[in-house]
C-alpha cells in the first residue's frame, strides 16, 4: 500500500507493492494461511482476493509487531526516529478493532543509553494497547548484559531475554539471540534457551498455534552480514510438529518472507530507517533514501485472525507510514 | 577501562604502520612498533580504524604496555568487545573512539557485539 495508506491502513489485505515484489523474490508473498482442524493450508493470494478473502481482513487483529525504533539515531537516513516512531503508534492507535497486544523484537534503542530507554519507553506510553512484550535487540545489549533494557523490560523474561505466554488461544514465545554471539557468526540462541524452549514446547498440543518472535531472522536469510541465527535449527526441530508457527523477527529494516512447512517466517520493517536489500552494497548501513521514499520504507505489521466457514484464518499485513507532502 | 595516558615514546613508527595498513586497504597487517627484534619493543600507541564494517587491520602487534585506540567512522555504531570480556567498549557512535592498554603478552580476540561478523585481534609481544 503506497498512496491510500492512512488510519483505516492495516486493514488493507495484503503488502505493499514494494514488499510483495521482495519477497516474491524469497517465494511465499502475502499468502494466507487456512488454519483447519490444526492443520495450515496456504492460499494463493489470487484465491484469497474474493470477498472472502476480503473479508478475512475485517477480522479481529491478534497482534502487532513493531521492530527497530532505534532511538538515539540520529543521522540522514532519518533524522527524526521520534517522529516516526509516533507516527506508527498514531496508526496502530487508529486501528479499528484494537489489537490485544503489541511485540517489539528489538533494537529499541541505537546505542542502549539509559537516555535514549527514557526517551522509548515515553513514546511507546503513548500505544492504546494492554499489552506490551519485548525481545531485545543487540543495539539494546552493547553493554554485553544488558543493564538499561533488563532493568526497564526484564521482568517478565527473569532478565534472561526468553519468556513464553499465552494469548487468545495462541502461545507465544519470545527469544533472545543477540547475546549469544560467536567471533564471525551468527545470532545465537545458546544452549540453556534451547533447552528452554524445548521444555516449553513439550506437551502442548500440535493443534496450538505458536508465534516465536525475535530480533534475528530465525532463518538465514544472508550470510555474509550475519543475518541468521546459527543454532535457530535446533529451535525450529521443536517446533515443526505444530499446525502454525508464525516466525517474526526484525533486525533487516525490510520485509521478507518465506514458508517451510507450518512455518511461516516474517520479517518486520522497522520505524527508523531502512537497510539495503541483502549483498547491495557494502555493508549493511543505514540507507539514505529521497524524503518521499522514506515513510513506505517503515512501518509495522499486524496478525489478524478470521473465522470462515472453512476455518480459521491467519493473514499477516504490512503496513507503511502515510506519503509525506511538501 | 580507559588506559593510562600513552608514553610520548615511539608511537611514530607504529603510526605510520597504521597509514599504511590503511592504505593496503585493510590487508591483515602486522604492526611492530619498532625493530624485528620484538623483545626490545617499546610501548607505543596506535589507532585501529573501524570502517565500512571492519576494523582496519584485522592483526595488530603491539608491544606490552602499549595503549590501542579505535576509533569508529563508520555512520553505524560499532563495539570492541574482547572474545574473553577483558575489554569491551560499549557502543561507539560515529567519530568516537575507545582505548586499551595492553600490559601483558598474548593474542586478544575481540569482536563487534553489533556485527559478529567484524573479529579482529591484537597481538601482544
Ligand atoms: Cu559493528
Amino acid at each position: 500500500m503506497t498512496k491510500d495508506t492512512n488510519a483505516h491502513a492495516a486493514d488493507t489485505p495484503d503488502l505493499s507493492r514494494r514488499g510483495a515484489l521482495r519477497c516474491m523474490a524469497f517465494g511465499g508473498a502475502g499468502t494466507l494461511f487456512m488454519l483447519s482442524g490444526g492443520v495450515l493450508a496456504p492460499m494463493d493470494l489470487a484465491a484469497a482476493a474474493t470477498p472472502a478473502g476480503k473479508k478475512a481482513h475485517t477480522g479481529v487483529p491478534l497482534f502487532v509487531q513493531i521492530s527497530d525504533t532505534h532511538i538515539g539515531f540520529n543521522k540522514e537516513a532519518n533524522p527524526d526516529v521520534q517522529g516516526t516512531l509516533k507516527e506508527t503508534i498514531g496508526l496502530v492507535n487508529a486501528m479499528p478493532v484494537k489489537p490485544g497486544l503489541i511485540l517489539h523484537t528489538g533494537d529499541i534503542t541505537h546505542l542502549s543509553k539509559a537516555a535514549e530507554f527514557d526517551t522509548a519507553e515515553q513514546i511507546l506510553k503513548g500505544l492504546r494497547v494492554t499489552e506490551l512484550h519485548t525481545t531485545p535487540g543487540e543495539h539494546d545489549v552493547t553493554d554485553g548484559v544488558g543493564e538499561e533494557y533488563f532493568k526497564r523490560f526484564g521482568k517478565a523474561s527473569k532478565n534472561k531475554g526468553w519468556y513464553s505466554f499465552d494469548h487468545q488461544g495462541v502461545h507465544f514465545v519470545g527469544l533472545n539471540n543477540v547475546m549469544q554471539f560467536k567471533p564471525g557468526g551468527l545470532g545465537a540462541f545458546g544452549a540453556e534457551q534451547l533447552a528452554w524452549l524445548e521444555a516449553d514446547l513439550k506437551g502442548r498440543s500440535a493443534s496450538t498455534p505458536i508465534v516465536a518472535f525475535g530480533h534475528m531472522p530465525m532463518w538465514t536469510v544472508y550470510e555474509p552480514w550475519g543475518w541468521g541465527t546459527g543454532d535457530a535449527e535446533q529451535a525450529l526441530s521443536y517446533l515443526k510438529r505444530f499446525g502454525s508457527v508464525t516466525v517474526l523477527n526484525g533486525h533487516i529494516h525490510q520485509i521478507v518472507q518465506k514458508v517451510e512447512g507450518h512455518i511461516t517466517f516474517h520479517t518486520a520493517r522497522g520505524t527508523a530507517y531502512p537497510l539495503p536489500a541483502p549483498g547491495v552494497g557494502d555493508a549493511p548501513g543505514p540507507l539514505k533514501v529521497p524524503a518521499d521514499q522514506l515513510p513506505h520504507m517503515l512501518g509495522f505489521t499486524s496478525v489478524s485472525e478470521v473465522r470462515h466457514p472453512q476455518g480459521r484464518t491467519v493473514s499477516i499485513t504490512d503496513t507503511t507510514l502515510p506519503p509525506r507532502h511538501a | 577501562m580507559i588506559a593510562d595516558t600513552p608514553r610520548r615514546s615511539a608511537p611514530l613508527q607504529a603510526s605510520l604502520a597504521a597509514a599504511l595498513a590503511l592504505l593496503c586497504g585493510g590487508a591483515a597487517l602486522t604492526i611492530a612498533a619498532c625493530s624485528p627484534n620484538t623483545a626490545q619493543a617499546q610501548a607505543g600507541s596506535v589507532t585501529i580504524p573501524i570502517k565500512n564494517f571492519a576494523y582496519m587491520p584485522m592483526t595488530v602487534t603491539v608491544a606490552a604496555g602499549s595503549t590501542v585506540t579505535w576509533k569508529n567512522l563508520d555512520g553505524e555504531p560499532h563495539t570492541v568487545t574482547s572474545t574473553d570480556g577483558l575489554f569491551r567498549s560499549g557502543a561507539l557512535d560515529q567519530d568516537e573512539s575507545f582505548s586499551f592498554k595492553f600490559t601483558k603478552p598474548g593474542v586478544y580476540k575481540y569482536i563487534c557485539s553489533i556485527h559478529p561478523k567484524m573479529r579482529a585481534e591484537i597481538v601482544v609481544k
